[in-house]
């Protein structure tokens, strides 16, 4: 019987979906059976983080409707042996799922793989209850911005509102230098304020971005940090105890040498 | 370098950042509408009107967050400047 955890954060553009992307291609690297879920209907996404864009056939509105067997609508990675993805539906709205079929679609889902991780849309509206509906576990995405802490906050109640308790917080895009110039929150003032158990921490990295670019997530990336940073969380997830990564990146002989010269 | 940084360290901007952010949640979490603190702010009119005059013009009410005293936790509290015009006779009785 699989583990169903949703991936939310409230404000949108915080990064979700390569949160998903990652963490199912990092649980698939481990050797687990993994199913990602694009439950954001209507603004798909993570076929093209995922680089599966061109082998759509049929969509989670298809097989919540029957149109199609549950087996047809799962898109299997074929650089992955153990990943699939349910893809969401473009050309719908939101409201064309129920949080009654989503449960029943994440119940039919544990019973084949180990892990089903839904990529939930931004909002708290209907979206968001569907993705949620047949959760057990929740990851809560934020970045260092007063904003996207906040609507994390409000998550985080709504979550524990419908029974999802204990959430694990994953935070995106720190920068170490600005954090070190006292520009951006660190680590400690987030969980300080949110008050929830951190999973991971995700460096602002360019590699994301090429990554993305070519559909393949960082997560398979050796030398980038970021993909560290993926594994990292994927270990975690397995229940290993991995420490928090070291974000001090290599400076550089230049800066290296201007601290030198001036001290720190 | 290190003078500089002494002096800059309370304006750091994550520091104001962490500071409206703290005040912020106060408010989402509490789930203080405005009709709310009116109401309140009503209430407390009339029964401090028994007792004294007060400037209700002057009146200022508000969410805001302390520190307990018995470990420093912040919590939330509501802040009331009640200004008094004069105590009333029966008051005094």
């Amino acid at each position: 019987m699989g583990e169903v955890i949703v991936i939310t954060s409230g404000k949108g553009g915080v990064g979700k979906t390569t949160t998903t992307a990652n963490i199912g291609t990092g649980l698939a690297m481990e050797g687990k059976k993994v199913v990602v879920v694009d439950a954001d209907i209507g603004l798909r996404n993570l076929d093209v983080v995922l680089g599966l864009e061109n082998r759509i056939v049929y969509d989670i509105v298809d097989v919540v409707e029957k149109v199609c067997r549950l087996k047809q609508g799962l898109i299997k990675d074929k650089r992955f042996q153990n990943l699939y993805l349910l893809p969401a539906a473009q050309t719908k709205d939101k409201t064309a799922v129920s949080p009654e079929q989503m449960q029943e679609l994440c119940e039919e889902l544990k019973e084949i793989f180990d892990y089903v991780i839904i990529d939930c849309p931004a909002g708290i509206e209907q979206g968001f209850q569907n993705a949620i509906a047949g959760a057990e576990k929740a990851i809560v995405v934020t970045t260092p911005e007063i904003s996207a802490v906040r609507d994390a906050d409000r998550i985080i109640g709504l979550l524990e509102a419908k029974g999802l308790y204990n959430p694990k917080l994953i935070i995106n895009r720190i920068r170490h230098d600005m954090v070190k110039k006292g520009d951006m929150m660190n680590i400690d003032d987030m969980i300080d304020i949110l008050a929830i158990e951190l999973l991971g921490v995700v460096p602002d990295d360019e590699s994301i971005v090429i990554s993305t670019n070519k559909g393949e997530p960082v997560v398979t990336d050796e030398k980038a940090l970021a993909g560290k940073a993926y594994r990292n969380i994927t270990q975690r997830i397995l229940g290993k105890e991995v420490p928090l990564l070291d974000l001090e990146v290599d400076e550089g002989v230049l800066s290296k040498l201007k601290k030198f010269i001036f001290g720190k | 370098m290190d003078l500089l940084k002494i002096f800059s360290k309370n304006n750091n901007s994550k520091n104001v950042a962490k500071e409206r952010l703290k005040l912020v949640l106060i408010h989402d979490r509490a789930n203080v509408s405005p009709r709310f603190l009116e109401m309140v702010k009503g209430d407390i009119i009339r029964v401090i009107s028994d007792y004294m005059e007060i400037d209700e013009e002057g009146l200022d009410i508000k969410f805001t967050r302390t520190k307990r005293d018995s470990d420093n936790k912040p919590i939330p509290a509501l802040v009331a400047n009640i200004p008094i015009v004069r105590m009333k006779d029966n008051a005094m009785k």
